[in-house]
C-alpha cells in the first residue's frame, strides 16, 4: 500500500469499513468496544471520540513523516495521540457532561486503543496526509460500525430500548445479562462466530467458481 | 524515516519540540474546557443538594475537621481532601439541612450517595444514589424505585436505621427493604449508618455561612 | 483495614479487571495458549501494576496538583519509562527473573489495564496504600483470569467442537462464560 500510485481513494476507506474492519476482521481496540457497549448511545459517543482522535493524530502523523525521526517516532505518535485524547476528553466534559460520566475513564483509554497507534505507524507514517485522512476515516468508521452492531442487540435484548427509546410493551422481561459484562463477551462471540460461517460459505462458493 | 542515523541532539530537539507543542495545545484546551467542566460539576451537586434537602434552593460547601465542621473554600462539587457536606439553604440563605456524600461497598461495585440530612434532630430528609453499577432491572431499583426513595423523606437515624423486609417497617428509624435486591438496600442502610455516626455529632458544630441567618 | 479487604476484593474477583472491565484483553486472548506462559505474563502484570499504581500516587501528588492538564501525557510517559527501566535493572540485577519475565514486560506497557489502573485509581481518589492494594488485586485478578482461560483453552484443544467455532469465536464464548461465572462474587461485602 505504499507506492505512490496506490489504490483508489474508495478502497482505502472500504478497507477499513469491512474488509478490514478493526473488530471483526483484525480483532484488535477489544477494551472500549466491549465495555461501552451496552447502549448505542454509549458506542456512538466512543465511536465519535474515537474518530476525531484518529483522523487528527493520523493527519499529522502524515504530515510530520519526513520529520520525524525514526528512533524517537513512537514516541512522538503517543505524544500526539494523548494531547488528542486529552482535548477530547475534556471537550466532552465541557459539552456533553452525561455522556462523559457515563464513558468516564474509557475515553482517556482511547490512548491505548492498538487502532490508533497501529494506523499511525502502518500507514499514516508510509501515507500522503489525504490517503491517511482516507484510512483514518475507514477505519474509525469500521469501528462505529461494529460498536452499533455489538451495542444494538445488547441495549435491544438488555433494556428493550435503542437509542433510550422503549420498544416493547411493558410486560417484556429485560435480558439483564445482555447489559452486563458478561453479555458483551458473549453477543461478540455469536457475532464472530455468523461471520466465520458467512465467510466459511462465500468461500465454498467461490472455490468451484475458480476450479472451473 | 531514511537517510543517515540523525544525531542524538536532533532527536532530543525534536522530542523537545513536540513536548512543548503538546503542552501549549493542551494548556490552552484546559484552560478554554476547565470553567465549562467545574460549573457542569457545580450545577450537578446543587441540583441533587436542593433535590436532597427539601425547600433548598442553593448549596454552600462545608468540610470537616477534626470534630468540628467549617464552612469551605471549596467549590460545591469540586474534589477536596477532606470530606464534605452541602448546607442546602432557602432563598433567605437559612440552613434547611445537609447534604452529606457518602459511600460504601454496594453489590457489584462502590455506591456513591447524597443523602439529606437535618443535625440535632438526627433525621433523613432525602436520599440520591449519584453513582453505581448495581445490577440493572434488580439492584439499580436504590435509585428508580419511588417506594425505597420515599424510606428516606422522614427517617429517624438514631439510634441507627433498621432495614425490614418489604412492608413491615413499623418505627421511625425503620425503612422497607426492595424485594429483589435485598443486598444493595442493606448496602445503603450501611452506608448512611456509617456515615451518619461520623458526621451527627461534627454538625452540630457548624455556623451558619457568611451572611446567612441560623 | 475492613477498606483494604475491599479494595482487594474489589479489583481482584468482583470487578475483576480482565471480565468486568475488559481492561487487558490483548493478553487475555492472545498469550493464554498455556498455563505456564499466562501465569508468567499474570505475575510481569502483578509487578508492572504495582509499579505504576506508585508512580502514578507519587506523579498525583508532587506533579499534577500543579498541572492537571498532564494528567494522561504524564501517566503514558512514566509508564513506557518505568516498564523500560525495570527490564534494565531486572536484566542486570536477576538474569534469571529477566529469561522469566523479560520478552513479556515490552508487551505490557501497551496494556490497557495498566493505565487503566492508573485512572481508575486516581478516579476514586486512593491514597498511597490503597493504591497499592488495588494494584495487587487488580494484578491478581488479571493472573487468575488468564490462568484459568490458559486451563479451559488447553483442555478445549482436545474436545470435538465444530471447526467453524474454533478459534476466536470459541475463546469469546469461554470468556463469556467466565465472566457470568465471576459475577458469582457480587455481593461478596455488602452484607451488613
Amino acid at each position: 500500500m505504499s507506492q505512490d500510485n496506490g489504490p483508489s481513494p474508495w478502497t482505502v476507506l472500504a478497507a477499513g469499513l469491512w474488509r478490514e474492519n478493526p473488530i471483526f476482521a483484525l480483532v484488535i481496540g477489544l477494551c472500549p468496544t466491549m465495555a461501552v457497549t451496552n447502549t448505542v448511545t454509549n458506542a456512538l459517543v466512543m465511536g465519535v471520540a474515537t474518530l476525531v482522535v484518529l483522523v487528527g493524530s493520523s493527519t499529522l502523523v502524515s504530515a510530520l513523516r519526513k520529520v520525524t525521526p525514526g528512533p524517537v517516532r513512537i514516541t512522538i505518535y503517543i505524544i500526539i495521540i494523548a494531547t488528542f485524547v486529552s482535548a477530547v476528553d475534556w471537550a466532552l466534559a465541557a459539552l456533553l457532561p452525561a455522556a462523559h460520566k457515563q464513558l468516564g475513564a474509557f475515553i482517556s483509554l482511547i490512548v491505548v486503543n492498538c487502532i490508533i497507534l497501529g494506523r499511525a505507524e502502518a500507514f499514516a507514517a508510509r501515507n500522503a496526509v489525504w490517503p491517511a485522512v482516507l484510512d483514518a476515516l475507514g477505519m474509525s468508521l469500521g469501528f462505529t460500525l461494529a460498536m452499533l452492531m455489538i451495542s444494538a442487540p445488547r441495549e435491544i435484548l438488555g433494556s428493550g430500548t435503542l437509542l433510550g427509546h422503549p420498544l416493547f410493551g411493558p410486560r417484556f422481561e429485560p435480558w439483564v445479562i445482555m447489559v452486563l459484562p458478561p453479555g458483551g463477551f458473549l453477543t461478540m462471540a455469536t457475532e464472530l462466530a455468523i461471520l466465520a460461517w458467512w465467510r466459511q460459505r462465500l468461500a465454498a462458493r467461490r472455490a468451484p467458481a475458480e476450479a472451473t | 524515516m531514511s537517510g543517515p542515523e540523525p544525531t542524538s541532539a536532533k532527536l532530543v530537539g525534536t522530542l523537545t519540540l513536540a513536548g512543548l507543542l503538546s503542552g501549549l495545545v493542551l494548556v490552552g484546551v484546559f484552560q478554554a474546557t476547565k470553567p465549562l467542566i467545574a460549573a457542569n460539576r457545580a450545577a450537578a451537586m446543587q441540583a441533587a443538594v436542593t433535590r436532597v434537602v427539601p425547600g433548598a434552593v442553593q448549596a454552600a460547601s462545608y468540610e470537616r475537621v477534626g470534630d468540628k465542621v467549617q464552612p469551605s473554600k471549596v467549590e460545591v462539587g469540586a474534589a477536596s481532601d477532606k470530606p464534605m457536606a452541602y448546607a442546602g439553604l432557602d432563598k433567605d440563605g437559612r440552613v434547611l439541612g445537609f447534604a452529606i456524600p457518602a459511600e460504601g461497598p454496594g453489590f457489584m461495585d462502590t455506591i456513591r450517595l447524597l443523602y439529606g440530612y437535618v443535625p440535632g434532630k438526627g433525621t433523613v430528609i432525602g436520599m440520591e444514589v449519584l453513582d453505581s453499577r448495581e445490577t440493572p432491572g434488580l439492584g439499580d431499583k436504590i435509585i428508580k424505585d419511588a417506594d425505597f426513595v420515599g424510606n428516606f423523606k422522614q427517617l429517624d437515624s438514631k439510634p441507627e436505621i433498621v432495614g425490614k423486609k418489604k412492608g413491615t417497617k413499623s418505627k421511625p428509624n425503620e425503612i422497607d427493604f426492595i424485594t429483589g435486591a435485598t443486598i444493595s438496600s442493606k448496602a445503603v442502610v450501611k452506608i448512611l449508618n456509617g456515615s451518619t455516626a461520623q458526621w451527627a455529632q461534627p454538625l452540630t458544630t457548624a455556623a451558619p455561612p457568611a451572611g446567612g441567618k441560623p | 483495614m475492613d477498606d483494604l479487604v475491599w479494595i482487594f476484593a474489589n479489583a481482584s474477583v468482583i470487578n475483576n479487571f480482565t471480565l468486568a472491565y475488559f481492561l487487558g484483553l490483548c493478553p487475555f486472548f492472545g498469550v493464554t495458549n498455556r498455563i505456564e506462559t499466562a501465569f508468567r505474563l499474570g505475575l510481569a502484570n502483578l509487578f508492572v501494576l504495582v509499579i505504576t499504581s506508585l508512580s502514578a500516587t507519587l506523579l498525583d501528588r508532587y506533579v499534577l496538583v500543579h498541572a492537571p492538564y498532564l494528567q494522561l501525557i504524564s501517566y503514558i510517559v512514566v509508564i513506557a519509562g518505568t516498564v523500560q527501566f525495570v527490564e534494565m535493572a531486572i536484566k542486570k540485577l536477576s538474569p534469571a527473573l529477566f529469561r522469566a519475565l523479560g520478552i513479556f514486560l515490552p508487551l505490557i506497557t501497551t496494556n490497557c489495564a495498566i493505565l487503566g489502573l492508573a485512572l481508575f485509581q486516581s478516579s476514586k481518589g486512593y491514597g498511597l496504600v490503597q493504591g497499592l492494594v488495588y494494584a495487587t488485586g487488580a494484578g491478581a485478578g488479571l493472573t487468575l483470569a488468564m490462568v484459568i482461560m490458559a486451563g479451559l483453552r488447553e483442555e478445549i484443544e482436545l474436545a470435538p467442537i465444530s471447526k467453524l467455532l474454533r478459534g476466536v469465536a470459541l475463546n469469546f464464548f469461554v470468556a463469556g462464560v467466565l465472566s457470568l461465572a465471576f459475577m458469582g462474587f457480587a455481593g461478596l461485602f455488602a452484607k451488613g
